[in-house]
């Protein structure tokens, strides 16, 4: 059983959800990111979701395109963030690792080579924003005979038959965009998300985690109590733009939303 | 070349370039315009109204001008001009934008979005927007607004929204980008009219079908004048939307040479230029496969060209495979050829084109004293050269 299908279902067994953080790799510079992991897990996330910085980051809201240019800046790359994944594992054997970015720097280093990397990175998941499952089989079919779990998307329109071909190609969990929109957008809405979400379960087994619009504990308990869990990006970035000269500060910070979000999640 | 060529497939693949390759609140969009645009395009009462609107709105056909003392200039082949400079707007930017704008009201969309470079399809596009009263908003990077202003006031005077861009190189990489977290926010009422052949399927064969007019008609034209097809046909290449509205309808003609011509800026060996076909490599951005300007570890790099509407680090799939079959050859030709193509065709013709047209009427300086006299080169001649008024006249130290 791979990593995240075993932490999911653990979570199922004791009745909780999982807490995704996304933070992007090398953001604001590459040796805070492994620290920042393991105050992460310390702070009681379940998974973990490291960003890989591109240039173009099309799907994603000022906050991360941002994250995405300062950890660019530090010359990060897929590799490099592989590096980084590698170092956390050292030191946590338990945790689920997912990359999430784009496809150009997969399709820079080869699909092979990528997931002969992911896997020897001990990476549990890979979900590529631009990716459908239609032009993913290539490498989908690489990552899963590496143990790697491809990760898709799902939106608020996608139809039926979407859900179920992300059933039929994804594995791990699948990544529900709660609105219309793009990373740290406007306000979800907590109806739609729960209709939406009960079609969706209709049609997988898969896990669901929550993600786009989370802002807050309270949002997140919501939100988290709808599907399998909530992944939150853009909220926890803004705490290190925020604090952009005291990376500290910054961990403090996220350190402190994510224990408040665990908390209203447990209780 | 096959004789049926019959690309891209029904997924939008030429060979291994093109695709769908977005994020998935973007695919129900994308299969609602490609069921649309399938039924429409074999649509008679759809056709009617556009050639109806090419020939009373753009003023099609375009004529195909011989330019005989510019052809006995340089002494080889017949230099003959495809005048898409003389289309309303100002360049062939409008053919796609009227047959999309058209999609659109089939579709029921009220809201108009697009990127631009030089700003010659925003323009193109505010143009159809305000005739048919729709919101318009175009996202154009904050280096193209200063370099191309008289083109943002045309913009706004039609009645549309300009947002630039602030992110990454601030040129049409950025627009594009911008406007795809646009559509991904809007799409239930919004049109994403995208200037040319790249971006995800239906769009690179789509804005190809609505460009074809041009070949069709130079076909026709070259066959009237000269009662033979030409021997090379060539047009600039950024995402490459003029150079395939061209090619196309000769593509099974093997006997025409296709010369796309890119913009080398400063030179293709100073890593400061936009030429990816020529010296890029395959990869996957804005939707599609294609050849890009990418570094080693595939993040985008900066491109550069004297035009805006070159200077992008990506172009059309088609283009890719083009190239790929040898097809068609892609050349490049730097900032300062392009500054003597420009004055070339201003002085010999009177006529002035614009700095992306420019890239080709250099490249036909090459080519065409190569050629036989009885031969026939079909330059297309994109769009005019008065948005680049300001940028030529800063050249040389005039104040407007």
């Amino acid at each position: 059983m791979s990593r995240l299908a075993a932490r999911f279902e653990e979570l199922a067994k004791t009745g909780r959800k999982a807490l995704i953080p996304f933070i992007t790799a090398g953001d604001p510079k590459p040796e805070f990111t492994v620290p920042m992991m393991h105050a992460m897990v310390e702070a009681g996330v379940d998974v973990i979701e490291l960003g890989v910085p591109f240039s173009d980051p099309m799907a994603d809201g000022p906050v991360i395109q941002r994250a995405s240019e300062r950890a660019l800046a530090h010359k990060m790359s897929l590799r490099r963030t592989l590096e980084i994944a590698t170092e956390f594992r050292k030191t946590d054997q338990k945790t689920p690792v997912v990359l999430m970015g784009y496809l150009n720097p997969i399709e820079a280093m080869g699909y092979e080579n990528f997931a002969n990397a992911a896997q020897l990175a001990d990476i549990d998941g890979v979900l590529t924003v631009d990716l459908p499952p239609e032009e993913g089989v290539e490498c989908g079919a690489l990552l899963k005979a590496r143990g790697v779990d491809p990760i898709f998307l799902l939106a608020p329109n996608s139809t039926d038959e979407r859900v179920k071909k992300m059933d039929a190609s994804g594995s791990g969990y699948i990544y529900y965009v709660s609105l219309k929109g793009v990373t740290g957008a406007g306000h979800l809405n907590v109806a739609d998300v729960e209709n939406k979400v009960k079609q969706i379960k209709a049609n997988t087994q898969l896990p669901i985690a929550i993600g786009f619009g989370v802002k807050d504990a309270d949002t997140a308990k919501t939100v988290a109590n709808i599907g399998d869990g909530v992944v939150i990006g853009s909220a926890l970035i803004s705490k290190i733009e925020a604090n952009l000269d005291d990376p500290d500060q910054a961990k403090n910070e996220i350190i402190e939303l994510l224990t408040s979000i665990r908390h209203a999640l447990d209780n | 070349m096959t004789e049926k060529y019959n690309m891209p497939d029904e997924r939008g693949h030429f060979g291994p370039y093109g695709g769908i390759f977005v994020a998935e609140t973007l695919i129900p969009p994308i299969q609602e315009l490609n069921a649309a645009y399938q039924q429409y395009l074999n649509d008679p009462e759809f056709i009617a109204e556009l050639d109806a609107d090419l020939k009373y709105y753009v003023g099609r056909p375009s004529p195909l001008y011989h330019a005989e003392r510019w052809s006995r200039e340089l002494g080889g082949a017949q230099i003959y001009l495809k005048r898409e400079d003389l289309n309303h707007t100002g360049s062939h930017k409008i053919n796609n934008t009227v047959g999309q704008a058209l999609l659109a009201k089939r579709m029921g969309k009220t809201r108009i979005i697009a990127e631009t470079g030089a700003g010659q399809h925003g323009v193109a596009t505010a143009t159809v927007a305000a005739r048919l009263g729709l919101e318009c908003v175009v996202y154009m990077g904050a280096v193209d607004v200063a370099r191309q202003s008289l083109n943002v006031y045309r913009m706004k005077l039609l009645g549309a929204t300009v947002i630039a861009v602030e992110s990454g190189s601030k040129t049409l990489k950025d627009a594009l980008n911008e406007a795809l977290r646009d559509w991904v926010t809007n799409v239930d009422n919004t049109f994403y009219i995208i200037g040319t052949v790249a971006g995800p399927h239906p769009y690179p064969a789509m804005v190809r079908d609505f460009q074809a007019i041009i070949g069709r008609e130079a076909k026709e034209q070259c066959l009237e004048a000269t009662g033979r097809l030409p021997d090379a046909l060539v047009a600039c290449v950024g995402g490459g939307s003029n150079a395939i509205g061209l090619f196309h309808p000769f593509i099974n003609d093997a006997s025409v040479k296709m010369y796309g011509v890119e913009a080398a800026g400063d030179g293709v060996a100073t890593g400061r230029h936009s030429a990816p076909l020529c010296a890029g490599r395959p990869g996957v951005l804005h939707g599609n496969r294609t050849y890009l300007m990418a570094d080693d570890d595939g993040e985008i790099i900066e491109t550069h060209s004297i035009s805006a509407g070159l200077d992008y680090p990506g172009v059309g799939p088609e283009h890719a495979w083009l190239k790929d079959t040898g097809r068609a050859t892609y050349v490049n030709i730097t900032d300062t050829e392009a500054l003597e193509g420009f004055y070339a065709l201003t002085h010999m013709e009177g006529i002035i084109p614009a700095l992306e047209s420019s890239h080709a009427m250099a490249y036909t300086m090459k080519l065409a004293p190569t050629m036989n006299k009885d031969e026939t080169i079909i330059i297309n001649l994109s769009g005019r050269g008065d948005k680049d008024m300001q940028t030529m006249a800063k050249r040389e130290g005039i104040e407007l």
